[in-house]
């Protein structure tokens, strides 16, 4: 068991007690008479520092402060999916049913539900051999996530001697007893994990198959795969929280942790309101049946805020150890950053930049690593991943701030937003030409085995019409448009068409809002043909105004929101009619010429 | 007085002579044996004059207080610390509508202190997110360049980005009096605190609510420019308190304006600097972020309650500068923004507000996918922000190549970036526009583009709304 001390000096989330020695660096502690939660994140001598994950008013100097001689770890076990937790895992649905609408302090509630049983079905048996990471049985979590009973990851493993049958159990239940040199250990349905210690795994794989997001500048312009990272720093209003909402909505990950630190409260509610109404396009239900929330709003206390993530994340790769693609978003790594400053700053620590503390990249870099697409531990064998996607708010949109600077360095695919794209609502508001995924040579393969062999090339010809746009847009600043020769002009129009029938994308409408792979590549091909068929036109003699008035521009435009994803022959349709429409315009023009 | 007399003399906790340091807004007492964070302490000078602070660190025999009506006069000979065993504490009633209170919430129109039917803690507790409601209810402020485009849901905190000289007093008492829910009836209450503001200021907004009838259920609380500057750090929290409790306890719909936080936030770097931290951005403190957000978080619905708080928080940005630290992390906690722009304002459009930097969150999950107005709003708005977006892009570069070097289409563009300022945006103080209205405007601009530049339109609204120029 713990030490026990006493307060000595409280400041805010800091709090100071001595008596402490034999304490340990970062073990959870209980605070003062209402047995606050804490953690120890200093010692000098018998005193300790203590971050305080709970609001400290009315705390005072000479109230006990009692060790748990555990480090700060979450429960690990079916219940998790569709849950609701604070910073350090505390059921903020079973803490409102207990003390109404505010969230008070001092509440003890178990993460997971300890009276629900679950049912069981064993797959190992008597005289086994099992090692850490076997699969003893499986629960049926939610409809979607079936949750693997696995022996812990720090467990030593051993001979089975006794499983439970198939049947109802409760967490606290004794599922398998396994034996070894004596020492005998029972297994139960969860376990715990201290949430600063990445869990193990047997070996990094790369990471080569995308993360299908449905949204069409990032699964085709800037990929993202399984197991990789990536970050969307953006200032205020550029859509940050639109973006990872939708991620959350529409990826092809079989779990989906979305981690709100130091957001907003209402954006919570919409989560929670929108996500049991909204269907999973891969299996038809709904999406808070794959998905688990921490909410750590900005008014929570400032502590928790710097534990959420790694809650989110040791959550995460629980579920990936089962051999799970689990994505996690994480909303917004600055607030977490600035809760680091704020406890480094009661420590009195000797500040870097910007006031943050000298350990931020150091952080930010384990936190990242934590992402990976990796053979888990134990048998059979599996393939799991989690990937993280981290929001950047960079104060006043300035990408060149510690904590953007910092995160770029340790992430693979970065999406800038831009304000200006949000200003003209164009969300989302993803800068084609500052963005940049490390990931397309890798998922290139994906593509054109899954999708067509011509994914590359077009992607590639679509492209480079929005680069050389984004050229000769300086010189149109300068001279005009009606400067620019006919076939520049009939570039810039057909950029405008991507932006506006594909860049573009509704995070609210239905059709739109979440779009696969093949209509991806219908659409893009789409714009590549018209631009290509549109330059040959030209050429031979039809007038930039003919093309400019073609009726089918405007339906080019709505096929994004036209079409539905199960539907796409209509694009193919409507690719022959384009065809047909250039060649009556050839037909018309050309003759008249000659 | 609010904070009851009874309570404030209660027998709670010791008092000290023991005043060692008196620097800027804090106190240092020493030999503090029994005291706790963030508890509320009375200091009395030799004269008998009391004045309020709380603990903000105690510990290791001292205790550090910041005096919320300023240190100013106190001495550290003869001045006494009573200690009083609770944090600070609102008395709240429903008899406060109607009512005008200090920033510490004590009565300044000569009526008797209004019975307190509870005691709340001024800092509130944090609203459980799994308990919240999301906001979907449409609040028509009968000002189109917000109904139309940057809609106020029941429950939203959306700040006024402002400069000095603008007219963002105009406008929020603009709203404060044209605020409706469209086809219901409830009961409306709205919560005003001046944080530093000058008294003509106050006075226009005491006189804007008599004027409409709105005093009656009105509360105002006034910390004014000439008051303690450390007292704006609780006037906001006063009057969220209150707020709250109506909201519910009382089943009110209240409107809560704050002005002006850069205020609030000067007084924060006050005391940051005088606890001699490490500064953040501009010397703020690091935390104002958090700080911030215990202010402006306090909005929303609760499930099973009928009532919602809806902030409008007033800020000038120092210099215009939006990415000044006080705007700026107000747009990372806030739903939003509606920006005011020095440009338009001297081009004599009121309201003056920059559509293109002004934002709604809630606008397009809470009321357009919701269905909650007219099934053409959504399309309208995209098909406004992305033609007078590109109007406004058009004119920096006529200006440069002039109009000659502008296809005709251009033109059309440019023209319609004049309408939609003179017709659209502008309109009178006293000029209450319904929804209706608003798109009956917008559908009049629009239709000066031909047809085919509405791509973001569906085609049954164009057929339906679009006016074709007859023959």
């Amino acid at each position: 068991m713990g030490v026990k001390g006493r307060i000595i000096w409280v400041a805010g989330p800091a709090v100071k007690a001595d008596g402490m020695l034999g304490a340990k660096m970062y073990e959870m502690v209980y605070v003062g008479e209402e047995r606050l939660i804490g953690e120890i994140i200093r010692l000098t001598g018998d005193t300790a520092f203590i971050q305080v994950y709970e609001n400290t008013s009315g705390l005072s100097p000479g109230e006990p402060v009692y060790g748990t001689g555990q480090p700060l770890s979450v429960m690990l076990g079916p219940g998790i999916i569709g849950s609701i937790y604070d910073g350090v895992q505390r059921p903020l649905d079973r803490i409102a049913s207990a003390v109404g609408p505010f969230v008070k302090r001092g509440v003890q509630a178990s993460p997971l539900p300890l009276e629900k049983k679950w049912k069981f079905r064993p797959l190992v048996k008597k005289g086994d051999v099992l090692s850490p990471g076997d699969i003893i049985g499986t629960v049926q979590e939610t409809p979607l996530v079936e949750c693997k009973i696995m022996v812990p990851p720090n467990s030593k493993g051993g001979e089975v001697v006794n499983v439970a049958e198939e049947g109802d159990y409760t967490l606290e239940d004794t599922v398998a007893t396994l034996s070894k040199g004596g020492a005998v250990e029972e297994i139960k349905l969860y376990h715990r994990w201290p949430v600063r210690t990445p869990r193990p795994f047997r070996k990094r794989l790369n990471p080569e198959v995308p993360l299908i997001t449905g949204q069409r500048v990032i699964d085709t312009f800037f990929p993202i795969a399984k197991g990789g990272t990536g970050c969307i720093p953006g200032a205020f209003g550029t859509g940050k929280t639109v973006i990872l909402h939708s991620l959350a909505k529409w990826s092809d990950a079989k779990v989906i942790f979305h981690v709100g630190c130091g957001e907003r409260g209402n954006e919570e509610a919409e989560v929670l309101k929108k996500f049991p109404e909204l269907t999973d396009p891969y299996s038809g239900r709904p999406l808070m049946e794959r998905t688990a929330l921490i909410a750590n709003t900005s008014n929570m206390p400032v502590a928790a805020r710097e534990a959420s993530i790694y809650t989110g994340v040791t959550m995460a790769e629980f579920y990936r150890d089962m051999g799970y693609d689990v994505l996690l978003v994480a909303d917004s790594t600055s607030r977490w950053a600035e809760a680091l400053r704020e406890i480094s700053g009661r420590l009195e620590e000797m500040p870097a930049e910007e006031g943050y503390p000298s350990y931020l990249a150091s952080r930010l870099a384990e936190f990242y690593e934590r992402a990976g697409r990796v053979e888990t531990l134990g048998r059979p064998e599996r393939i799991g991943s989690v990937t993280l996607i981290g929001a950047v708010s960079p104060p006043g949109g300035d990408f060149t701030e510690p904590v953007t600077t910092h995160t770029v360095r340790f992430i693979r695919t970065f999406w800038a937003l831009d304000p200006n794209l949000a200003y003209s609502r164009h969300y989302p508001a993803i800068n084609w030409i500052t963005s940049y995924s490390g990931y397309v040579d890798t998922v290139k393969v994906y593509w054109e085995s899954h999708v067509s062999k011509e994914w590359s090339e077009l992607r590639s010809y679509v492209y480079s019409i929005l680069r050389r746009e984004d050229e000769l847009l300086e010189i149109v600043r300068l001279l005009g448009p009606e400067a620019l020769p006919d076939e520049e002009k009939l570039l810039l129009d057909v950029a405008r068409m991507v932006r506006e029938g594909f860049l573009q994308q509704s995070a609210y409408d239905e059709v739109d809002a979440y779009c696969d792979m093949r209509k991806q590549f219908k659409l893009l091909k789409l714009f590549a043909e018209f631009h290509r068929l549109a330059v040959e036109s030209l050429r031979r003699g039809v007038s930039l105004k003919s093309i400019r008035s073609m009726p089918i521009i405007f339906r080019l435009i709505r096929a994004k929101s036209e079409v539905r994803n199960d539907d796409t022959d209509k694009l193919d349709a409507l690719l022959e009619m384009m065809k047909s429409e250039f060649e009556k315009l050839m037909t018309k023009e050309v003759v008249t010429t000659t | 007085m609010s904070l009851s007399k009874e309570r404030r003399s209660a027998p709670a906790g010791l008092t000290y002579g023991t005043i060692s340091e008196i620097k800027g807004p804090l106190m240092v007492i020493e030999g503090v044996t029994k005291a706790s964070y963030d508890e509320l302490v009375e200091i009395e000078t030799k004269d008998g004059e009391r004045r309020l602070a709380k603990v903000l660190e105690v510990g290791m025999g001292k205790a550090v207080v910041q005096v919320f009506e300023g240190t100013q006069g106190l001495s550290i000979e003869g001045t006494v610390a009573r200690f009083l065993g609770r944090v600070m504490e609102l008395g709240v009633s429903e008899d406060m509508l109607g009512r005008i209170f200090d920033g510490l919430g004590r009565p300044l129109d000569g009526l008797p202190e209004p019975i307190p039917e509870e005691f709340r803690d001024v800092n509130g507790e944090p609203i459980n997110p799994e308990r919240r409601e999301y906001p979907s209810d449409f609040i028509q402020t009968g000002i189109s360049a917000i109904d139309g485009m940057n809609s106020l849901v029941r429950g939203q905190k959306l700040p006024i980005f402002s400069g000095a000289g603008l007219p963002h007093n105009m406008l929020a008492a603009q709203i404060a009096k044209q605020a409706t829910v469209p086809g219901k009836e409830e009961d409306f209450a709205v919560v005003f605190a001046a944080i530093g503001v000058q008294n003509d200021e106050a006075r226009f907004f005491k006189e804007s609510f008599e004027k409409s009838g709105a005093i009656s259920r009105s509360a105002l609380f006034l910390n004014l420019a000439d008051d303690p500057a450390i007292e704006r750090l609780i006037t906001p929290r006063i009057a969220l308190t209150l707020a709250e409790y109506l909201a519910f306890w009382h089943d009110y719909h209240v409107l809560v304006i704050l002005t002006d936080i850069t205020n609030y936030c000067e007084s924060l770097r006050e005391v940051s600097a005088a606890r001699e931290e490490v500064p953040g951005r501009k010397g703020y403190p690091g935390y104002m972020y958090t700080d911030l957000a215990s202010i402006y978080e306090r909005v929303g619905r609760i499930k099973g309650k009928k009532g919602s708080v809806t902030q409008m928080p007033i800020l000038s940005m120092p210099s215009d500068d939006i990415t000044h630290p006080i705007p700026d992390l107000t747009g990372y906690i806030t739903e939003g923004q509606i920006v005011l722009s020095r440009e338009l304002y001297r081009k004599g459009i009121y309201p003056p507000i920059n559509v293109l930097m002004s934002l709604s969150r809630l606008m397009v999950p809470g009321i357009i996918a919701e269905k909650r107005t007219r099934a053409d709003h959504g399309d309208v708005s995209n098909q406004l922000y992305a033609a007078y977006s590109r109007a406004v892009q058009l004119r920096a570069l006529a200006e440069i190549v002039g109009r000659s070097g502008l296809s005709a289409i251009d033109i059309k563009y440019l023209e319609f970036g004049d309408l939609f300022e003179q017709r659209f945006l502008q309109q009178g103080y006293d000029e209450n526009r319904s929804l209706d209205d608003t798109l009956e405007i917008a559908w009049e601009i629009l239709s000066t583009l031909p047809e085919q530049e509405l791509t973001k339109i569906k085609e049954e609204y164009i057929l339906k709304y679009y006016k074709r120029k007859s023959g």
